[in-house]
């Protein structure tokens, strides 16, 4: 029997019903994470990928909503719950990180008393077991003299400091899953790398799966197992970090990584993909990246392409390949 | 002959940041100054990229600021093309203002949303008085095809355009002056990477068409890589060092830029282990005392906590570190 992935999302669909008609943000998506995996999730802003993220935890702002597909959750179906069992499955089977470390904690609370609640309301023991428990749990995530600093507020701390407290705020009640979406964007670069050595280490500790979403391939190159690149709320590649990284093959991927400056090369010109990414209400037929796309073909203005296997680790939503499928087969 | 655009001299900028007087009276407190820029010295030759590179909290928005004359400084001297700024209104200020402009970080902000895009660009036109009646509107229409976009445009609203067309726009209204010198501060921190890439280039095109000289404020360390020619890193205020850009990223000399390098997410993913960074930036109120990268340093000897480190040449500029002009294990 085939291992049931931790986290199963199949062909989600979420959409907004605004006045000019129904946009849709995310279309038709798939992609499992493994236990213990990496999940890096990676787009432009409007791509969807906090989107998909608040999609499977159920806290999509209203009107929009999930108009098709499923998430399923070690194989249990979790798209379609009620608010209260949703409830419990945040934070206990899945928590959360998000970008800014101020808003996500309660600026009215100590660390401590938010720390506590949270463990309280997952695992049942006491407030003194508690209180160890959040100790310990700060420790870990770096922050000095946690025993003493327990019973600051959110605003005594940095805000590396603050994004360390969200990380064992999200790690209390020992989730399977943490959804953390772009946890270091507010953070400086020297900051950045500690969080996420962080929040890499830990989550292997504890053999938690990780979905990290960001627009920054940097930090998915240094932290994830594989990446979904996303584009105009559609899955353009999926596969190994190594892979995508190196040999990208969606065309869209292959300019975003040239687009990338970097560190060890010299002054050659970026490489720039034309315009920009199309709005909601304005996606072109067929593939959505064929306007810009440099090898764009007649079959790409009219069929949306599907994810194309390449390889046994590897999809990619681009005709191009299966055009070099279909002439292996006749040769 | 070494042709220097701007020379900045001992430059210093304080903010007074304590409470308001009945609270220090009651609370019996001192008044606080922050020390947002300390003591910089730099020059920038023409038709080059200067960048200044920091983190948060690291002066080089205030010292982008200072330069166009946004701010006053508290102590230090600019001089543009030999002449020095003041910060008075005058004939001979005004000619000097047109030579250099800024663009911002933020395209949403720094474009105002009830004027037309063409109002915004000719305003410095007809400001300078550098064209009249229909001229305007033809320097308007070129210099929108210049950045990329069409003469149409210009009679278009800021919310009609994405982020990366603002920036083209807030573009071609710094270059509507005919500048020479342009202070570019974290042009791109607000667009995502492909449209980031777009600006980059546009950038550099024009600073080959026209000559221009940029001084590039960024916190993304590839980004200036790839831009500029040298570059100065910014800790707390003070630069602790400068230095030609292959250089600094092949061959740091300060720890902070070490650290700073090692940072950098690892894009070709080589297993570089990297060396763990340790604390945070401090609180600028209240500085280290010397080098006030000590507390961090992973060299950090007794003298670095006395009086700061001078600048000391290296060999492609120069760097404030005691592990260059101390004997090691001293």
């Amino acid at each position: 029997m085939a291992e049931i992935p931790l986290l199963s999302v199949r062909n989600l669909v979420v959409e907004f019903p605004s006045r000019r008609g129904t946009l849709r943000a995310i279309d038709d998506v798939s992609f499992d994470i493994a236990e213990g995996e990496v999940l890096g999730m990676v787009g432009e802003s409007g791509a969807g990928k906090s989107l998909t993220g608040a999609a499977i935890i159920g806290l999509l702002e209203p009107p929009g909503r999930i108009a098709g597909g499923e998430i399923l959750l070690r194989g249990e179906r979790i798209d379609n719950l009620a608010a209260e069992p949703m409830r419990r499955i945040r934070g206990k089977r899945i928590g959360m990180v998000f970008q800014d470390p101020l808003t996500s904690l309660n600026p009215l609370y100590t660390v401590a008393e938010q720390l506590i609640e949270t463990i309280r309301t997952h695992i049942s023991c006491t407030e003194r077991v508690a209180r160890e428990r959040a100790i310990a749990l700060l420790d870990r995530v770096g922050i000095p003299a946690a025993r003493r600093r327990i019973d600051d507020y959110p605003h005594h701390f940095s805000g590396g400091m603050r994004q360390r407290v969200v990380i064992a705020l999200a790690l209390a009640a020992e989730p399977d899953l943490v959804i953390a979406d772009e946890p270091t964007t507010a953070l400086d670069v020297s900051v950045q790398a500690q969080i996420i050595d962080v929040l890499k280490e830990i989550c292997a500790e504890r053999g938690a799966s990780v979905m990290l979403i960001t627009h920054d391939m940097g930090v998915i190159a240094e932290t994830a197992d594989r990446v979904a690149v996303l584009y105009a709320g559609r899955l353009a590649e999926i596969g190994p970090v190594r892979d995508v990284i190196q040999a990208a093959e969606h065309p869209y991927t292959q300019g975003l990584m040239g687009s990338i400056p970097t560190l060890t090369q010299t002054d050659t010109r970026l490489v720039q993909i034309p315009g920009s990414m199309p709005r909601l209400d304005a996606i072109p037929k067929g593939c959505p990246f064929n306007p810009r796309c440099p090898h764009v073909m007649d079959r790409c203005r009219h069929d949306r392409p599907v994810l194309i296997a390449r390889g046994s680790k590897r999809e990619v939503a681009c005709w191009l390949y299966e055009a070099v499928r279909e002439e292996v087969h006749h040769g | 002959m070494v042709d220097t655009v701007l020379q900045v001299e001992g430059l210093t900028r304080t903010f007074d940041v304590s409470k308001p007087w009945l609270n220090r009276v009651l609370e019996r407190d001192h008044k606080q100054f922050l020390t947002a820029v300390d003591n910089v010295t730099f020059g920038i030759e023409r038709g080059e990229t200067f960048a200044l590179v920091g983190e948060s909290g690291s002066g080089k928005s205030t010292i982008a600021k200072l330069i166009v004359g946004l701010l006053k400084p508290s102590r230090g001297t600019i001089a543009f093309d030999g002449q020095p700024m003041s910060f008075e209104s005058g004939t001979a200020m005004r000619n000097l203002r047109r030579r250099f402009q800024m663009i911002f970080q933020d395209p949403f902000a720094s474009l105002n949303p009830r004027w037309r895009v063409g109002e915004i660009i000719a305003e410095p036109i007809r400001t300078f008085g550098l064209a009249s009646g229909a001229d305007v509107h033809r320097e308007v229409a070129r210099l929108l095809e210049v950045v990329g976009l069409s003469a149409t445009d210009a009679g278009k609203f800021p919310h009609e355009f994405s982020g990366g067309q603002r920036q083209r726009i807030a573009i071609a209204r710094a270059l509507s002056s005919k500048p020479e010198f342009i202070v570019c501060d974290e042009p791109t921190s607000a667009l995502d990477v492909s449209v980031q890439a777009q600006i980059l280039n546009l950038m550099r095109d024009l600073q080959d068409e026209f000559g221009l000289t940029y001084l590039l404020i960024s916190h993304d360390l590839s980004v200036v890589r790839h831009m500029a020619n040298r570059i100065g890193v910014l800790y707390l205020g003070r630069i602790v060092e400068v230095a030609d850009s292959k250089r600094l990223f092949t061959d740091p000399q300060h720890p902070y830029t070490r650290m700073l390098l090692d940072a950098v997410p690892d894009l070709a993913l080589s297993g570089r282990r990297r060396t763990p960074v340790t604390g945070e930036i401090p609180n600028p109120i209240n500085p280290p005392s010397g080098c006030t990268f000590h507390p961090r340093c992973p060299h950090v000897m007794d003298i670095c906590r006395g009086d700061p480190p001078a600048q000391t040449p290296t060999a492609t500029g120069a760097a404030a570190c005691y592990l260059l002009t101390e004997p090691v294990g001293s």
